[in-house]
């Protein structure tokens, strides 16, 4: 006999973060779920972005990584509030890890949360943790055919940061390629190029994410 | 794609709504999987057929309708189908789309077996 079912296979995930986006806007927490490959610059980014916003706003992070606690340290040495949640394998992260591991925050002085998820530029796309935002961030030396060969992500992403332009003259990078398979594939993304290295680019990060705070 | 998260929750799926049919088998899994979701239908096969085994859907097979990327365009109202990922209307060019399929990962229905005497494979 047959059993009509028709749910979303993701659906337990799409209820924890439901869950969780609810209770950040009660809380008056933006949410940035910030992905892209290893080595990418996620991080660096993250450090540039506390370095120029700590003094004005609220900021807690959440790493992401599958081993390590390498990049929380990195971040609470900005004095900034830093949770790592280590995956042990899985290569994203997903609500459940992320409604875990704000129980370590007091979410009350938070305004702006933002979530390093684990290097990788298939699976994170797919699950929702409760952000409002996803950023992407591909770097130069990583090749300008990603759109076309990753299109889910630059489809979800609000925002894509091209880093490490300041390598280009070494690269055989097209940037208006890369820029215009992107925006085929998502004609709304806001492509940022920078160098988290020279500063190059990085006001318009920074404006950016002063807007959505707004 | 990490098909065997994807096949674990489609095993919980299956064992919550097998629950009000005490003593069946899932025989079959309906499923429609869009091409811009990434997971690879045998991949997710090979992880579903060594997580489900000795459990309640044990054997089962899974038909996978893979669904292509359809955009509907909001400026001339068009529906497309393609293969590639792009949001650009292909009759107008316009950017106002919508992607209307290809991001499906669903569960559709379950075949059971309940063993009540005289029952037969459905098609």
């Amino acid at each position: 006999m047959e059993v009509k079912v028709v749910k979303n296979i993701l659906e337990a995930n799409e209820v924890i973060a439901f869950q969780n986006k609810k209770l950040f806007d009660e809380k008056g927490i933006y949410v940035l779920n910030l992905m892209g490959s290893p080595g990418a610059g996620k991080t660096t980014l993250l450090e540039k972005t506390i370095t120029n916003l700590k003094d004005t706003k609220k900021i807690a992070v959440i790493e992401g990584d599958i081993e390590t606690s390498r990049d929380a340290e990195r971040i609470a040495a900005h004095g900034v509030p830093a949770l790592q949640i280590n995956t042990g394998g899985a290569c994203h992260l997903d609500g459940n890890m992320v409604r875990n591991g704000i129980e370590e925050f007091d979410l009350d002085h938070i305004e702006l949360l933002i979530v390093e998820n684990v290097g990788n530029l298939v699976c994170p796309a797919e699950f929702k943790i409760g952000e409002d935002d996803k950023a992407m961030i591909i770097s130069a030396t990583e090749g300008d055919d990603k759109p076309l060969k990753y299109p889910l992500m630059f489809q979800v992403s609000s925002v894509l940061l091209l880093n490490k332009i300041d390598l280009l003259p070494y690269l055989d990078f097209d940037v208006e390629r890369f820029q215009s398979d992107a925006l085929k594939v998502n004609p709304k993304l806001r492509i940022l190029p920078i160098s988290c290295k020279t500063g190059e680019g990085l006001p318009d990060w920074i404006n950016w994410i002063e807007d959505r705070l707004k | 794609m990490h098909e065997s998260g994807i096949a674990l929750s489609l095993l919980e799926i299956i064992e919550q709504e097998v629950l009000p049919y005490k003593g069946s088998k899932v025989i079959n899994v309906k499923l429609r999987i869009g091409r811009i979701s990434g997971v690879m239908p045998d991949a997710l096969r090979f992880a579903f057929e060594a997580l489900s085994t000795g459990g309640v859907a044990d054997g089962a097979s899974l038909e996978i309708e893979e669904v292509p990327i359809a955009i509907r365009c909001n400026t001339c109202k068009k529906v497309s189908v393609s293969d590639a990922p792009f949001m650009v209307c292909p009759h107008c060019k316009g950017v106002e789309v919508e992607m209307i399929g290809g991001r499906e990962l669903e569960i559709r229905e379950m075949e059971i077996d309940d063993g009540s005497e005289g029952s037969q494979e459905h098609s």
